[in-house]
């Protein structure tokens, strides 16, 4: 900044009205080339995984949304809307157009078909694909805006460069990564930035747009319940600090009302606004804002303070009995549902352990660790409280929103691994503010001399000037180089943030997890694409209406890739069903044939990481399928498929666990199979002991299919004997 | 036992027909002095090469002959070539061209006999003879038995002949010959004149057989060779006169041969490959035009990373290998795609242009069942006519890409049951105006125009709904607060240029000594800045009447006072300087002099940089 403004001053010599007149016009000109840069940059920081692989859909719910995309570009928007799929969830089937949150499907398909107009004529897929890298470049003009809002344009073009390559927001929006977090944390931005926007402006535009931006985020993600959450609690914060306006009143009742009844209008998500737990804060604060400020304008009218107090004594009792009266009645008729177990999972972070096995089995609703904090923020760790110091020493309504967001998020973050993403953009935010605050304070120290400087060297030659400088320089000497350290330092600071962004991005971020990749004996690089080999080969060999039985992780992926009918996918609705499956996995042979019998199911898929030591694979995920399956079925006991206490597939296993089917299925022959030089056959690498039932024999199921590194495995289930 | 029954089911009925009609054509008055077969079945594709000798015993002029099939044969006929080939033994010179061909029906030939008939191309004289030289290709014709068989098993196929070359006319002398792959023969018809030789079966020499003889012969052997049949083959063919012909072929294959059942064992497949999966096959090898580029391989679910590429100035040959080994009745379906040269496909002709490029599939042995072939012309391309070396069926199509208005003419033809020998050149042709191709860029460079046009106009237009309102008027009014603003700050920036001058002409003249010089610019800097303060007067009371500027206006004033300071100042130093070189007075007292002068001005004039950056900000 400092060298910016000097070159004016210099030139101003030979130019001396035009380039004086168009500093502004630079700085302008410079702000929009930095987030045009910034823009690109947030784009392309997420293509490493198309540029390593290839343009392809990742995990597994992407590979819904895909689905459900493809569907909806080819049928149209009612046929997608009144989809009733029965390829998933069989016998039972899924109501798809009520219970998913539409906005990402819609937004693929607005912009294939904006792409269609404009005369080009793209494959959905590379919109799903890129969609979500997309909404990311979206996002950090967002963020510019919310931070330029909160503080000032110097921490917009620091928020939009931080969160543009932050870790955090990356693990989600990677190019291929087409999942409902991608657009949400758009919207979620953009709700919040256009509500302080409101609330700053008191202008009613502004709370109709925070009101669709919210439409918005319900239509695309279910984290839209921290926004109705957040918003009145800022809300109430402020009426409790005494910062109660009629901007405020005007932002939130807009905002509230419109956002609610245009949330009504997703099915999924219903009449929930007036009948959920979860919800129920929004409502309350939005009558107390109405008591707010009824007691406001009686105050206006009555003169007498006295009648007044005991005018607020009536009021404030009866609408606080009213209150939890309606509450009371509400719950115990039971029309207010009470709060979810994912809720109280969000707020007490030991619940779903306790009582919800199917949430507490997926690694990412794992509370956080320290490592993956640092793994995510890197310097924003640190930032974000020096942030938070001079978000406190210039308080105002923004200011405080943004702290709030700030340590609400962080507590979630705390909590679950994945709401680390909601932390992402508060922690960018925050630490944009101490970053731009910071090197605003010193650069001012540093500049303070530089112009005196410049001036006395101008001036020419005579003692008196040079000795009337030195004085200055002298006063504060330390400072100024203190300053100029304290610069250098948090650039470094800066620029090994930009380092660890981008090693992460490449390193963690990037892998479609369809595609295994490994380094080879001489360092080339091996590739294992065996779910695509599994998934294809079920769409081409088996018959169109076969029923495939899997543990749930793979369900989106066999009904997209494999275009085949499900028992269990990733909507984890039904825990029962998946309970059955898990019953299945877990029983003896002829128990399970029973079972399979009873859910018609045709093929059997596992994934067994045994030969090439992939250790996500179904036997190290089998404890969950028993807990799971013993939630439902107390046959199913968890101790009988450990040895005190320790789970086994070696000789010293339980004679169970030898036994039930997953085993069975994963390590069928291959006790005879050699996998490293050196070891007994049978040698199990992912878990790294020799198996203890090499003598595995199949009565009424066989193998169909084994891809080339036995990472899938598919048997098929024979049809029952002939009787006599 | 399968093998005896379908033999009683077939022959009675043939001999039957052979018995009844015979004297119809007997009467015909060509003979085939000699019949030469040989029918190779290394491959899945039947391919029966016959050398007819064919004799006109009769008084007229014969120009037709007639070729025989039975219908379990003809109704896999793929192909069917007929070359007159002249001169005898060695000297063989065949023309190359195919004469041709026509299906007919005589009334006297029943319908379990399908007769093709081949023109000539000069009558065939009395006494006369020539050499007929027939191909005929066929597919599907070799039946898996058993029809279903183990991993580990290996396929045996039975193939089902005449010994006797089955004709319309009375051969004298003929024979067979049967080449087989280098396997295992489980079985075949062991007649009298039956001879195997290594991989070679030979039946013969027959001499002197009626019309219409048929002697059975099955053949039952082993054959691993892949059995890829395209159940459809899409080619699409895209020009662009940018210099690309882009080629897209999506494949949906099947393993015809003898269906795989039971267990799949991935184990016994990886550790005895050609043992435990003898029937599969694993890959698949097309040979491209070469200079091909962009190869790309994929399916419905993204790239196959198992295929590989390499090639020399004749061909392009892509090794691709399907997701898993393909067993019997195993399918896939996949894409490859490429780009070729423009100009070694397209070429023009009397003001059209055509696009010459072979029509079957690049793969090597593979049967398509069917096959479409679509050339997408660019758009705009007019008068577009097909010239195929088989009868194809033919329709147009539109098809719309990218940056397209009505789309891109398409020509489909479709052809069934293609082999390898369909893998002819064919022409399609059209006229294009060179001047079409400038259309898309001219497009896109339109569109981004009219975008920052857009852009352009919305910065500059008005676009708020109430002109009246208090908001609206009052950011008006800030608006201007701000130009005035910056027209004083200009207006004070360039006295501080004026300033400079003066301190650089006191510089100079502490250098050179030249009064006159420095009193000059005195002069000039002078009248500048009286003209400045003039010009300074005008926004500084619009900024007093302005109640908008209530809070930058304490700053400004102080600045127009602070500079005017500055500039008394600087004024009264010049003239100290100047009076004390007039009276040459020493450099050390006139900088005494002025020393007083000299510090007040520094720190003036940093007051006033700082305030002009303070409004620079605003």
């Amino acid at each position: 900044m400092a060298q910016q403004d000097l070159k004016p001053s210099i030139n101003s010599f030979s130019f001396p009205k035009t380039l004086k007149l168009k500093t502004k016009q630079q700085e302008l000109l410079i702000r929009v080339a930095t987030l045009a840069l910034i823009y690109v940059l947030a784009f392309i920081t997420r293509l490493f995984s198309v540029l390593r692989y290839e343009s392809m859909i990742h995990e597994f719910d992407p590979y819904f949304n895909y689905r459900t995309t493809l569907f909806l570009t080819r049928n149209g928007f009612a046929e997608f809307w009144n989809w009733f799929d029965s390829e998933s969830w069989y016998p039972l089937g899924r109501i798809i157009g009520g219970t998913l949150y539409p906005g990402l499907m819609l937004t693929a398909a607005a912009i294939h078909s904006l792409l269609r107009f404009l005369r080009l004529f793209v494959h959905i897929r590379e919109v799903c694909v890129l969609t979500a890298p997309f909404f990311a470049s979206n996002t950090t003009l967002v963020a510019y805006f919310f931070a330029k809002e909160v503080w000032d344009s110097g921490a917009g073009i620091v928020a939009a460069a931080l969160i543009a390559i932050c870790p955090g927001y990356i693990s989600r929006s990677v190019a291929g990564s087409y999942d409902n977090e991608g657009v949400a944390i758009f919207a979620l931005l953009l709700t919040f930035y256009l509500f302080v926007k409101a609330v700053n402006t008191g202008s009613l535009a502004w709370a109709l747009g925070s009101a669709f931006g919210y439409f918005y985020m319900v239509s695309a993600w279910g984290g839209y319940v921290f926004i109705i959450n957040l918003v009145p609690l800022y809300v109430l914060v402020l009426l409790v600090t005494g910062r109660y306006s009629l901007r405020l009143y005007v932002a939130y009742n807009c905002m509230y009302v419109l956002g609610m009844l245009l949330a009504m209008q997703i099915r999924f998500v219903g009449f929930q606004h007036v009948q959920s737990g979860e919800h129920m804060a929004a409502m309350g604060v939005f009558f107390l804002l109405q008591v707010f400020f009824f007691l406001d304008w009686v105050r206006h009218l009555l003169s007498d303070t006295k009648l007044f107090q005991s005018f607020l004594k009536i009021t404030v009792t009866s609408a606080v009995t009213v209150g939890a009266v309606a509450l009371g009645v509400g719950m115990a008729s039971g029309y207010i549902s009470p709060w979810t177990g994912r809720f109280y999972s969000l707020l007490d972070p030991t619940y779903a352990k306790d009582h919800i096995p199917i949430i507490a089995s997926v690694s990412e609703h794992q509370p956080t660790a320290w490592s993956s904090f640092m793994f995510d923020f890197h310097i924003l760790l640190f930032l974000f409280p020096a942030g938070l110091y001079f978000c406190f020493k210039r308080l105002s309504d923004a200011t405080i929103f943004l702290v709030m967001y700030g340590l609400t998020s962080m507590y979630f973050a705390g909590v679950m691994v994945r709401l680390i993403l909601v932390a992402t953009p508060a922690m960018c935010l925050i630490s944009a503010i101490a970053v731009s605050a910071t090197i605003k304070n010193l650069t001012r120290v540093v500049r303070a001399k530089s112009p005196a400087v410049q001036s006395g060297s101008t001036k020419g030659t005579s003692t008196a000037k040079s000795s009337s400088k030195g004085v200055i320089d002298n006063s504060q000497p330390f400072q100024r180089n203190g300053a100029i350290v304290l610069l250098l330092g948090a650039f470094y600071l800066l620029s090994r943030y930009a380092i660890h962004c981008t090693w992460v991005t490449s390193e963690a971020y990037s892998s479609p997890s369809i595609v295994l990749a490994a380094r080879g004996a001489h360092g080339q690089r091996v590739i294992f694409d065996d779910y695509r080999e599994a998934y294809y080969w079920l769409r081409q060999n088996t018959p169109q209406d076969a029923k495939v039985m899997s543990w749930w992780d793979y369900g989106y992926q066999i009904t997209a890739m494999g275009n085949r009918t499900v028992i269990v996918d990733n909507n984890t609705w039904n825990n029962t069903h998946i309970a059955t499956v898990g019953r299945a996995m877990s029983s003896y042979e002829d128990e399970a044939y029973e079972i399979m019998r009873s859910l018609d199911v045709d093929y059997v898929l596992v994934v067994f990481g045994g030969v090439t030591g992939y250790s996500s694979d179904d036997i190290n995920k089998f404890l969950w399928m028993v807990r799971i399956g013993g939630g439902v079925f107390p046959v199913i006991k968890e101790p009988d498929y450990l040895v005190n206490g320790e789970y086994r597939v070696d000789k010293g296993a339980a004679p169970k666990m030898l036994n039930c089917l997953m085993y069975k299925l994963s390590y069928y022959r291959f006790g005879e199979l050699t996998t490293e030089y050196g070891k007994p056959p049978g040698y199990d690498r992912a878990r790294g002991v020799e198996i203890g039932n090499k003598d595995i024999k199949l009565e009424y199921l066989e193998e169909a299919f084994t891809t080339q590194n036995w990472i899938v495995r598919i048997y098929k289930v024979k049809p029952p004997k002939n009787r006599w | 036992m399968k093998r005896d029954m379908m033999r009683s089911n077939l022959f009675p009925l043939l001999f039957a027909f052979a018995f009844l009609f015979s004297p119809v054509f007997s009467a015909s008055d060509l003979i085939l002095a000699k019949v030469d077969r040989r029918i190779d079945l290394t491959s899945q594709i039947v391919r029966i090469a016959t050398s007819l000798k064919v004799e006109n015993t009769g008084s007229d002029v014969v120009s037709e002959i007639l070729l025989s099939f039975p219908e379990n044969h003809a109704k896999h006929l793929a192909y069917l070539k007929a070359i007159v080939s002249e001169g005898k033994g060695k000297a063989k010179t065949s023309s190359g061209v195919g004469l041709p061909v026509k299906a007919v029906q005589p009334n006297d030939v029943p319908p379990a006999l399908t007769i093709y008939s081949v023109s000539l191309p000069k009558g065939l004289g009395k006494e006369h003879s020539l050499t007929l030289d027939v191909l005929a290709v066929f597919t599907h014709i070799l039946q898996p038995f058993p029809e279903k068989i183990n991993q580990g098993d290996v396929q045996l196929l039975l193939f089902q002949e005449s010994a006797h070359y089955l004709s319309p006319y009375a051969v004298k002398a003929q024979s067979l010959t049967l080449k087989l792959p280098d396997a295992r023969i489980e079985s075949y018809s062991k007649l009298e004149n039956a001879k195997l030789q290594g991989s070679e079966l030979k039946y013969g020499p027959y001499e002197n057989i009626p019309p219409f003889s048929y002697l059975p012969i099955v053949i039952h052997y082993e054959n691993n060779l892949p059995f890829a049949v395209a159940k459809e083959l899409v080619r699409e063919i895209e020009i662009s006169h940018w210099g690309n012909v882009q080629i897209t072929e999506h494949y949906d294959i099947i393993h015809a041969g003898a269906q795989s059942k039971g267990e799949f064992s991935r184990l016994d497949y990886q550790t005895r490959p050609y043992l435990r999966g003898a029937s599969a096959f694993r890959r698949l090898v097309a040979k491209l035009p070469p200079r091909a580029h962009s190869v790309y391989y994929r399916d419905e679910i993204g790239n196959i990373s198992t295929s590989s590429l390499w090639g020399d100035s004749k061909k392009t040959e892509l090794e691709i290998e399907p997701r898993y080994p393909m067993f019997g009745g195993w399918k896939t379906t996949f894409t490859i795609g490429y780009g070729l040269p423009l100009q070694d496909f397209l070429f023009g002709l009397d003001g059209k242009r055509f696009l010459n490029i072979s029509f079957g599939a690049p793969i090597y042995e593979l049967v398509i069942d069917t096959l479409f072939v679509k050339v997408v012309l660019p758009e705009g391309s007019k008068d577009i006519s097909v010239s195929a070396p088989f009868p194809v069926k033919e329709w147009q199509e539109t098809k719309i890409s990218h940056l397209d208005i009505v789309g891109r003419p398409v020509v489909v033809l479709e052809k069934n049951n293609v082999v390898p020998e369909h893998n002819e050149h064919f022409q399609v042709y059209y006229k294009f105006n060179s001047l079409s191709m400038l259309r898309e860029p001219f497009m896109l460079i339109s569109g981004f125009f009219f975008l920052f046009i857009a852009c352009i106009v919305y910065s500059h237009a008005d676009i708020s709904i109430s002109k009246s309102s208090a908001s609206y008027l009052a950011k008006l009014q800030w608006d201007e607060v701000q130009a005035t603003t910056q027209l004083i700050h200009g207006i004070i920036s360039r006295c501080l240029t004026a300033h400079d001058k003066l301190e650089a002409s006191l510089h100079d003249l502490s250098r050179t000594g030249d009064v006159q010089a420095c009193k000059a610019t005195r002069k000039s800097v002078d009248s500048s800045l009286k003209e400045l303060s003039k010009e300074l007067k005008q926004p500084l009371t619009f900024l007093q009447s302005c109640p908008q500027a209530a809070q930058i206006l304490p700053k400004v004033e102080e600045l127009v006072t602070k500079e005017r300071e500055l500039q008394e100042k600087l004024v009264v130093k010049h003239t100290t300087v100047v009076d004390g070189y007039e009276k040459k007075s020493s450099g050390r007292e006139i900088e005494n002099r002025i020393a007083s002068y000299q510090q007040k001005i520094t720190a003036l004039r940093r007051e006033v940089d700082d305030l002009m950056d303070f409004i620079d900000e605003i």
